[in-house]
């Protein structure tokens, strides 16, 4: 379960939110929306351990982010806006490696079914990254949650750029994840087509 | 977390990056040239004449060298850091000093081991003797890793800031001049007939010094870029 207590958090000179409280259940979806600058990106970010926060704390399981360190990361799958692949390399070269850095090593095959799973057919598997467009390089990224087992997804605007059909199996696949009992934070502007009794909203006011 | 997952992220990193760098050659080719070029530069600006080559040489070259490594620190991380791999990197239920070792080894591969596998030719056109040569290629060979270890310090340090390749430059110049004065010593010592022997060890201990070190304080500093 994943707690934020009294969270105070400020860039530059401006406050964007000060004691923000929240809990993550197993099998439930936090949907963060809010405007552009009011601190849905930075909140993901906390929750991460990537930025920590100014006051306040992140509790995971009833223990805190950053007493845990690696432990905790080893339950977590982050997606940012940047989407951490390389154009040199290929889809496939990009999950496998991404994947073995995440210390989720995954074979070749395993990876070619995950890019199915969003829609990549085998020919782009093997083309090099700087010639796909924006959505199928987000696809790429977002294929690794066909092979994360990790039970804390947090996903910064995961639909942006991506079209429908690929927006629904990536709706589903998250239905599934939390139906095994897994959590989610997922900060969009979109509305999450996902059944609201597992969906909590939070809005950020900036 | 165990051994056999640690080993397979940072060997994950490094063939990663060498793959990288197979699919851009030119990039690692140019600090390489650029060493070939500066070298080559002094005997025509200094003229032919042996003595004073010979005098020169060890400093030139590995001022030379210095430099070449100094021009590659930019790629070590940045392209990381643009690309969002850099936060990916962070959150790995590993410790993440030991991924910077990684990528320290994968930028010494590329752009560290041909200056030391070229050293002996550029060496020749200083005149000196086979036994300088040896020792040059065993200075550079332990020399070039403690300039990468180092330098990867600054490189994590100026991540994000605005001119950042002349703000490394002054980072980290400093604390390669025990390095280079080591390096240049202990070949103009073999020259001179004492043997480099002391000078390499202080080379060697500078190395194990940063290997200890630097990753720590990388670790450290790339986690205050991503904040």
């Amino acid at each position: 379960m994943l707690q934020a207590v009294a969270l105070r958090c400020s860039r530059g000179e401006r406050r964007l939110f000060t004691d923000l409280s929240v809990k993550v259940e197993r099998g439930s979806l936090l949907a963060v929306v809010g405007e552009n600058g009011s601190g849905k990106t930075s909140l993901l970010r906390i929750f991460s351990s990537l930025l920590p926060p100014e006051q306040g704390s992140v509790l995971w399981g009833g223990q805190d982010i950053h007493q845990l360190k690696e432990l905790y990361s080893g339950q977590l799958t982050y997606i940012g806006h940047l989407n951490g692949m390389k154009d040199d390399l290929t889809p496939l070269e990009n999950l496998m490696s991404a994947m073995s850095l995440a210390g989720e090593p995954c074979s070749n095959n395993g990876a070619k079914e995950a890019l199915e799973g969003i829609g990549l057919k085998r020919p782009i598997h093997h083309l090099p990254s700087k010639v796909l467009s924006q959505g199928q390089k987000r696809r790429v990224a977002l294929a690794r949650l066909w092979l994360s087992t990790r039970p804390l997804w947090l996903l910064d605007e995961p639909f942006t750029s991506l079209d429908q059909a690929a927006t629904d199996v990536v709706t589903q696949r998250l239905l599934m994840h939390l139906q095994r009992g897994g959590l989610a934070v997922v900060v969009t502007h979109q509305e999450v087509a996902l059944p609201t009794e597992v969906v909590q909203r939070l809005r950020l006011m900036g | 977390m165990s051994g056999s997952s640690m080993w397979e992220a940072v060997s994950g990193i490094i063939r990663r990056d060498l793959l990288l760098a197979m699919r851009r050659r030119s990039d690692a080719a140019m600090s390489v040239f650029f060493l070939v070029i500066v070298v080559s530069l002094f005997p025509l600006g200094v003229g032919p004449e042996p003595a004073v080559l010979r005098t020169i040489g060890p400093g030139v070259l590995w001022v030379a060298a210095l430099l070449a490594c100094l021009l590659s620190l930019g790629r070590v991380f940045t392209a990381d850091y643009l690309d969002g791999v850099l936060e990916q990197m962070v959150l790995i239920p590993q410790p993440l000093a030991l991924l910077v070792g990684g990528k320290v080894v994968a930028h010494w591969v590329i752009s560290g081991f041909p200056i030391v596998l070229l050293s002996p030719l550029l060496g020749l056109q200083f005149g000196l003797s086979g036994e300088s040569l040896g020792v040059l290629v065993m200075s550079l060979l332990l020399g070039t890793p403690t300039l990468s270890m180092i330098g990867a310090i600054g490189a994590a340090l100026v991540l994000g800031v605005r001119g950042s390749g002349l703000l490394v430059a002054l980072l980290v110049l400093p604390l390669y001049v025990p390095v280079l004065i080591f390096g240049a010593g202990a070949v103009t010592s073999s020259m001179a007939g004492i043997g480099g022997e002391a000078n390499l060890s202080l080379l060697g201990a500078c190395l194990v010094l940063s290997l200890f070190l630097a990753p720590w304080a990388t670790a450290a500093a790339l986690r205050i870029a991503l904040e």
